[in-house]
């Protein structure tokens, strides 16, 4: 499909009209606060700058379309080749990405910045791994998986401060209780259509963020907790003194360093990674595993065979809310801080877009896009405003470009014919 | 009693905003099977630019009330039409048919970018607006405990709310337009076959949600008197939840979801805690949906092998 240049700038200019049009009122005017009440500020020379580049970008893509045909072509057809490339691939990425993540903190590059920002990676590669369980395996679109993650974070604070439990102590309890609010969510809403438990989840989301919001004798309302404990390798703190302890530098005989705490978290939450990793690989294998993959791809089927659609569901459900409690649990003792400002609907947007543009159902493809959205940002913090664009163009783009995922293709779950890919 | 009546009439004004918010989310979730997230920041950028158009308006010495409210509401439906047209070529349109989160996610992303754009171009801080309709009837007998007012600000949404219904179920229903967007929600391929432009239908399907979001956003500009980037998410929230309670994909049921969240949020604002309201809305959703899965007045959907 080849066209004239003639229609290729045509086509351009008419996306620079509809750029200028978009443009006239938000950005040819803007509204300025005064003593006077608001007052109006006109900058109409922003509307043809706008126009333009939207020409020329228009224009270099439609005269780029024919090259990137041509390229998307190149990529082979044949499917069953693919899914064989697929297939092998995973183990041997999976154990050098593993392998390279716990040598980390021993590489020149592991300073503290770097294992700062590879740890909260981390969390978010955690998170969409568990959040996958429930999206990726059992088909159930989930908008408010931050709530849980909220539920695992203030179960750690709230029993810590109360009860004075530890880090370790507290990491079961927080998953069995973000578990168990995803039990009482999903009860009454999983024998519901799809999009239902979508806006219901949502919804909890608010309820949850509301509640800590306004529940301040417990919560700590807007202000949140504080001082929060730091996990202990072993029952050793890891400071530089504490009374009736040994702590961690004293047992091994070496002088303290504050990195060595961030090295214990980096490490905490690569162990809960993989831990997650670990099991929503192996439950695939599971019968109750492959249930959840059946129930995806026909509910009525699974019916006729005998599966119990929505004790299935809420078993998926419960065991990705779980790591979302765990992950929650991690995240209160790495901040030492938390508030309802770290639990809002865009945390579970992004870790839905991890999951999604990760390609569902791809390990991988997980990493890959909390590295992306997460990691890569995060060199750009002075940028706030235009990374919250880039942020929210990227998951549009990415999603134009390659609508399955970054790395689309999952394995298949079982192998009818050895050597032979369906 | 008029403390009663009182909250009434703030819900169903309040309703009348959400049903035609919800009403773009149930268009679009009938037709292509998609939450169309970025349509609460569309009703956040109609109310943007109804402010704008406000000031330009006065500026342009425009003093009759009624006159700079027409102008002001032909501004808000034209350009935020324009929003709505746009964002669905460049995000949705190229994955229709395609997996189905792919336009999930493209509609998150899309929100967050025109979010931040408003933040970005207008600032983060709240803009407000001089009231410019003030004044109702009182409703309560002289001397009464406690005053009812029935604003004519109140008066105006309601009305524009009801000729708006009214000429969009003319269109639906009677329109050439209206039938193609029908047979299009029933059947996409056979629409297609018959000679219907569908990829035309679902632009226009944005663009009467984007209006009415529009005019949404301008009713929230005067009902408020505050705007700021961050409206469309709480709002459009709200409408989405209007849109499933009153049974995704009926248009009659947007409006009457849409119109018990108002009266829900405004009687619980009113008798219980005004934290808790939207604590409120949600649960009454949950309990809706146990009884009827399918909300009000969905179809039940038939399930197919």
């Amino acid at each position: 499909m080849t066209r004239s240049l003639f229609d290729m700038v045509k086509d351009a200019a008419l996306a620079a009209l509809v750029a200028a049009l978009l443009a006239l009122p938000l950005l040819g005017f803007r509204l300025a606060d005064s003593a006077q009440g608001l007052q109006l500020e006109t900058r109409l020379s922003w509307v043809p700058i706008a126009a333009a580049i939207v020409f020329a970008g228009r224009l270099a893509l439609n005269l780029a379309a024919p090259w990137l045909a041509k390229w998307k072509d190149r990529a082979p057809a044949g499917k069953p080749k693919l899914e064989t490339a697929i297939n092998r691939r995973p183990l041997y990425v999976g154990l050098a990405m593993a392998a390279a993540a716990l040598a980390l903190p021993l590489t020149p590059w592991g300073d503290r910045n770097m294992l700062d920002k590879g740890t909260l990676v981390l969390i978010y590669v955690m998170l969409g791994w568990g959040l996958n369980i429930v999206v990726g395996l059992a088909g159930l679109l989930v908008l408010g998986y931050a709530a849980f993650y909220a539920v695992g974070a203030y179960s750690y604070a709230i029993l810590s401060q109360i009860f004075g439990l530890t880090f370790w102590e507290c990491l079961p309890i927080s998953g069995a209780m973000a578990a168990l609010f995803g039990l009482l969510v999903g009860f009454p809403v999983l024998r519901l259509r799809g999009d239902y438990l979508a806006i219901v989840t949502l919804g909890f989301g608010e309820i949850i963020r509301v509640i800590l919001l306004n529940w301040a004798s417990i919560t700590g309302g807007p202000n949140g907790i504080s001082g929060i404990q730091r996990p202990s390798f072993f029952g050793m703190p890891m400071t530089a003194s504490s009374p009736g302890h040994t702590t961690f530098h004293e047992f091994f005989d070496i002088p303290f360093a504050p990195t060595q705490r961030i090295v214990l978290l980096y490490y905490v939450i690569l162990l809960l990674a993989l831990v997650t990793n670990l099991v929503s690989l192996r439950i695939r294998r599971l019968p109750i595993g492959r249930a959840w993959e059946a129930l995806r791809e026909d509910e009525i089927a699974c019916r006729s065979l005998g599966i119990n659609p929505t004790a299935s569901k809420l078993s998926a459900f419960a065991l990705g809310t779980a790591f979302a409690g765990f992950a929650g649990c991690f995240f209160a003792t790495r901040q030492g801080f938390i508030s309802p400002e770290s639990f809002t609907f865009l945390e579970s947007a992004v870790i839905l877009a991890i999951v999604v543009l990760g390609g569902m159902g791809s390990q991988t493809g997980v990493v890959l896009a909390a590295v992306l959205l997460v990691g890569l940002p995060e060199w750009f913090r002075d940028l706030a405003q235009y990374r919250m664009i880039a942020f929210g163009g990227a998951m549009v783009l990415i999603m134009l470009w390659r609508p399955k995922g970054l790395l689309a293709g999952r394995t298949p779950t079982i192998r009818l014919n050895k050597g032979e890919a369906a | 009693m008029n403390y009663f009546l009182q909250q009434m009439i703030n819900g169903v004004t309040l309703g009348a905003i959400y049903g035609l918010i919800a009403i773009g989310y149930t268009m679009v979730y009938g037709i292509i099977g998609m939450i169309n997230f970025a349509h609460g920041d569309i009703m956040m950028i109609g109310a943007f630019i109804s402010l704008i158009a406000f000031l330009v308006v006065g500026a342009l010495g425009v003093t009759a009330v009624p006159l700079a409210l027409v102008l002001v509401l032909v501004g808000a439906l034209f350009f935020t039409s324009a929003y709505g047209w746009a964002v669905e070529r460049v995000a949705y349109r190229r994955l229709r048919g395609s997996f189905k989160l792919a336009p999930l996610i493209s509609a998150i992303g899309m929100s967050i970018v025109l979010q931040n754009m408003v933040q970005l171009v207008q600032g983060a801080r709240v803009k407000p607006l001089q009231p410019v309709i003030t004044g109702g009837i009182e409703l309560s007998a002289a001397g009464s405990d406690y005053p009812v007012t029935l604003g004519w600000l109140q008066i105006v949404i309601i009305l524009l709310t009801v000729a708006l219904m009214a000429g969009f179920t003319f269109l639906i229903q009677r329109t050439s337009l209206g039938r193609a967007q029908r047979a299009t929600e029933q059947d996409m391929g056979m629409a297609n076959l018959l000679g219907i432009n569908v990829d035309r239908v679902i632009s226009m399907t944005f663009v009467m949600g984007a209006a009415l979001a529009g005019v949404a956003g301008l009713m929230v500009t005067l009902y408020y008197g505050v705007v700021d980037f961050y409206i469309g998410f709480v709002a459009g929230m709200k409408a989405f939840t209007a849109a499933v309670l009153g049974g995704i994909g009926s248009l009659p049921g947007a409006m009457l979801g849409g119109l018990l969240i108002g009266l829900i949020e405004a009687l619980w604002s009113g008798y219980g805690s005004i934290e808790y309201k939207d604590v409120a809305v949600f649960a009454v959703l949950i309990l809706v949906l146990m009884v009827r899965p399918s909300g009000l007045l969905g179809k039940p959907e038939v399930e197919k092998v």
